[in-house]
């Protein structure tokens, strides 16, 4: 043994999980609906999945070799940000639009603001916005071999009648991972497990958002209109996955109940009132500009002190 | 506001502590010569009374204290003093220090007979706290006699022997608590007999209950002790953390305990205080854990103050594997020792020899803003934003979000999964302003 040794600044143990680690159990968690997906729709499911994830990883390392950095990719974010992008896809959309998806989310949303940690708002969701205003009519065409046209939110909306237990199981049309309630919230429960997320947002934002469908959807206290509006479009897996993305959200936990019910009052809004069926991707990402603000009238009160902020 | 017996936040790390915890306590007498630093304490250095050539008792004071807030250092063997030199301590710095060449013999002094505890007055138990040299054994160093003297004493309303050892490999306490309770407990009567309107906690983290099954019964006809068990969990025993689950009780980092009339004792501190005050005894020793899965027959050793590390290493029975990191103290607290070659001194609590470093062996990556360091701060405030602010130097940001309410504890560096290393960039800048703050003072 050599007479000097090592020395570091306490503390001198570390915890097992790792970023690596906590991508990975994300992924694993969505493998049930991905699966499900491409169960329910088939091989150009399939296909989307695979590109999309591959152009994000793909992009992510060309751009790191255009600038010179570190390459990141190991870290598995970009696979994340692929298999979210791909599961916000109509099953029926071309491959190339998850390349085009994929370059907006991990080059323009993430990449250009600093890379992991850094991007304002969620990487796949802003992939997803930018390809519904740009390819609407691609992004809003659900039609497939199995299922016609509407989805069953556009239906609800149109004041028919929906069938609320297929949309639980997920036989329904709409993108490649909305459709299984049952799914979504199985992979859900293991990230629980695994102490990745937690209720505080994604509690929140459904509670918050059953309230103001109650009160301001014109139907009461519907259980098959509530029922339906769960399960119906992307609320479970923007609730439980994209919600709860930790970059995107506040880090304070006051904040996070805050960003819950702004999200929930929100999709309320969008989805009662707005033209469109669906608004969890446009509520999250609204919520996802307003996190630096909820994040500063937020902060804890220090142990001892009174007030989030010393003067 | 009640006692809850825990805190928001902390941690829960692998705790090590059977290693150790079965064995009982091994008196280890040094072989080599006897190193006293000169300062082992907080507050002013010793002044040595002693020359090179004298000969010294075993209990004989050799530094008088350099002031009030300092304290007096004993020889804790029969021996001739070699030099006053400069010699290297735990934290690297050389110090000046008193070098004793042991006689083997062991003579020692005679301390005198001592009246019963309730014939002393305030000033005689104050004072022979004093005389003895005690000093805060749970890691900070500070004089005993300082914190037993606050400016209104009858405000102190509970004393609270801090039984928690909450860090990670740490026996030491518990096997002091199960091999001689009754001292424990006498000396926090001793603190008890200064404050005529406090309460004596005895506060101990339930992963002990036989410690705490043992206290209760040794206390039960004493009006004013309890003991009250903690939660287990990391940092338990941090003075402020430890406060708020006794009592309920809230200070900030720029109060004392007596602010909130507490007064905390570490179990070790409350066995020097007995000895000092029942059997006018100098702090001389302290019972080290020495351990880690580098370590051949790790346990706790009853220590004469000034004995080499080196020693310790070998009454535990060596190496058994090449250490990879040797810490003074716990894994989340403690100081990583570059050598070896340094002094057993009053405030060392554990000398812990790791073969797996998980510093080195985890890479930082960027904050993914995932708030885990939020959830386990015991203080209340966000590392993760503190750690920015310490980073790009911005002092006033850091401490407007609280950063001086750090305690240093390290959960968040523990929990961080992006492996940052939140704890040392908030110390540093923690540093800094301290430093400043003195400055503009």
């Amino acid at each position: 043994m050599s007479d000097f040794m090592k020395v570091s600044s306490n503390p001198h143990i570390r915890s097992k999980m790792s970023t690596q680690i906590i991508m990975l159990c994300v992924v694993i968690a969505l493998l049930p609906t991905t699966v499900f997906g491409i169960y329910n729709f088939g091989q150009n499911a399939l296909i989307l999945v695979i590109v999309t994830v591959l152009s994000c990883v793909l992009f992510e390392y060309l751009f790191d070799l255009l600038v010179h950095k570190n390459i990141t990719i190991k870290d598995g974010s970009a696979v994340v940000t692929g298999l979210l992008l791909a599961l916000n896809l109509p099953p029926n959309a071309p491959w190339w639009i998850g390349v085009i998806g994929g370059f907006f989310a991990i080059v323009v949303v993430k990449m250009l603001f600093g890379g992991l940690g850094q991007n304002f708002m969620n990487p796949a969701l802003g992939g997803r916005c930018f390809l519904l205003l740009a390819f609407t009519s691609i992004m809003t065409d659900f039609a497939t071999d199995a299922y016609s046209g509407a989805t069953p939110l556009a239906a609800l909306k149109a004041g028919e009648h929906v069938n609320v237990f297929k949309m639980v199981t997920g036989f329904t049309s709409g993108t490649i991972g909305e459709t299984s309630m049952i799914a979504i919230v199985l992979g859900a429960i293991f990230l629980m497990l695994m102490g990745i997320i937690d209720l505080r947002i994604p509690g929140t934002y459904i509670v918050t958002f059953v309230v103001f469908i109650v009160l301001f959807g014109g139907r009461g206290f519907d259980f098959d209109f509530i029922a339906a509006h769960l399960a119906g479009g992307g609320l479970m897996l923007g609730a439980f996955f994209m919600a709860t993305d930790y970059v995107t959200r506040p880090i304070t936990i006051k904040g996070q109940y805050v960003f819950g019910i702004l999200l929930g009052i929100l999709t309320g809004i969008f989805r009662i009132f707005g033209a469109s069926a669906e608004g969890v991707s446009y509520a999250i990402i609204l919520g996802n500009l307003l996190t630096p603000l909820i994040e500063k009238y937020t902060m804890p009160h220090a142990f001892g002190r009174k007030g989030g902020m010393q003067r | 506001m009640g006692a809850r017996g825990t805190f928001t936040g902390g941690i829960h790390p692998y705790d090590g502590k059977d290693l150790s915890k079965d064995k009982p306590i091994k008196d280890v007498l040094p072989k080599g010569d006897l190193v006293y630093p000169l300062s082992q304490h907080i507050g002013a250095p010793a002044v040595p009374i002693v020359q090179k050539g004298d000969h010294v008792l075993t209990g004989q004071k050799i530094a008088e204290a350099g002031g009030f807030v300092s304290a007096p250092i004993y020889a804790t063997v029969s021996g001739t003093v070699k030099g006053i030199e400069k010699r290297r301590i735990t934290v690297g710095d050389s110090v000046d220090s008193i070098i004793i060449e042991n006689d083997g013999l062991y003579e020692e002094v005679d301390y005198g007979v001592c009246k019963p505890l309730e014939e002393q007055s305030k000033e005689e138990i104050i004072k022979k706290v004093q005389t003895a040299g005690v000093v805060g054994m749970g890691g900070a160093g500070f004089p005993t006699h300082v914190k037993l003297s606050p400016k209104e004493p009858d405000k102190i309303e509970y004393i609270i022997g801090n039984c928690a050892e909450c860090e990670p490999y740490l026996t030491s306490d518990y096997r002091r608590m199960i091999e001689e309770p009754q001292k424990v407990i006498d000396g926090l009567k001793c603190v008890l007999a200064l404050f005529d309107n406090a309460q004596g906690i005895l506060a101990v983290e339930d992963n002990k209950p036989d410690c705490i099954k043992v206290l209760k019964e040794l206390t039960k006809d004493e009006p004013r002790i309890t003991v009250k068990g903690l939660k287990t969990k990391y940092p338990q025993g941090s003075e402020r953390q430890l406060i708020y689950a006794a009592t309920g009780r809230m200070i900030n980092c720029d109060q004392l305990p007596a602010d909130a009339g507490c007064i905390v004792d570490n179990v070790d501190t409350l066995v020097a205080i007995n000895s000092a005050v029942r059997e006018n005894k100098p702090l001389m020793y302290r019972i080290v854990t020495v351990t880690g899965d580098a370590i051949a027959d790790p346990r706790n050793f009853r220590v004469r103050i000034g004995t080499n590390y080196h020693e310790l290493i070998e009454e535990a029975g060596g190496f058994t594997q090449e250490p990879a990191k040797i810490i003074n103290g716990g894994p989340m607290m403690g100081f990583a020792l570059f050598h070896l070659d340094v002094p057993t001194t009053k405030t060392a609590s554990a000398l812990l020899c790791l073969t797996k470093d998980d510093v080195s062996a985890s890479k930082e990556g960027p904050c993914i803003n995932c708030g885990r360091c939020v959830e386990v701060c015991p203080g209340r405030v966000v590392p993760a934003r503190l750690a920015d602010y310490a980073a790009r130097g911005n002092k006033e940001a850091f401490q407007k979000h609280n950063g001086m309410e750090c305690c240093e504890c390290g959960c968040c560096s523990f929990i961080c999964p992006a492996k940052r290393p939140l704890t040392q960039q908030i110390k540093s800048m923690r540093k800094m302003v301290l430093a400043d703050r003195r400055k503009k003072s």
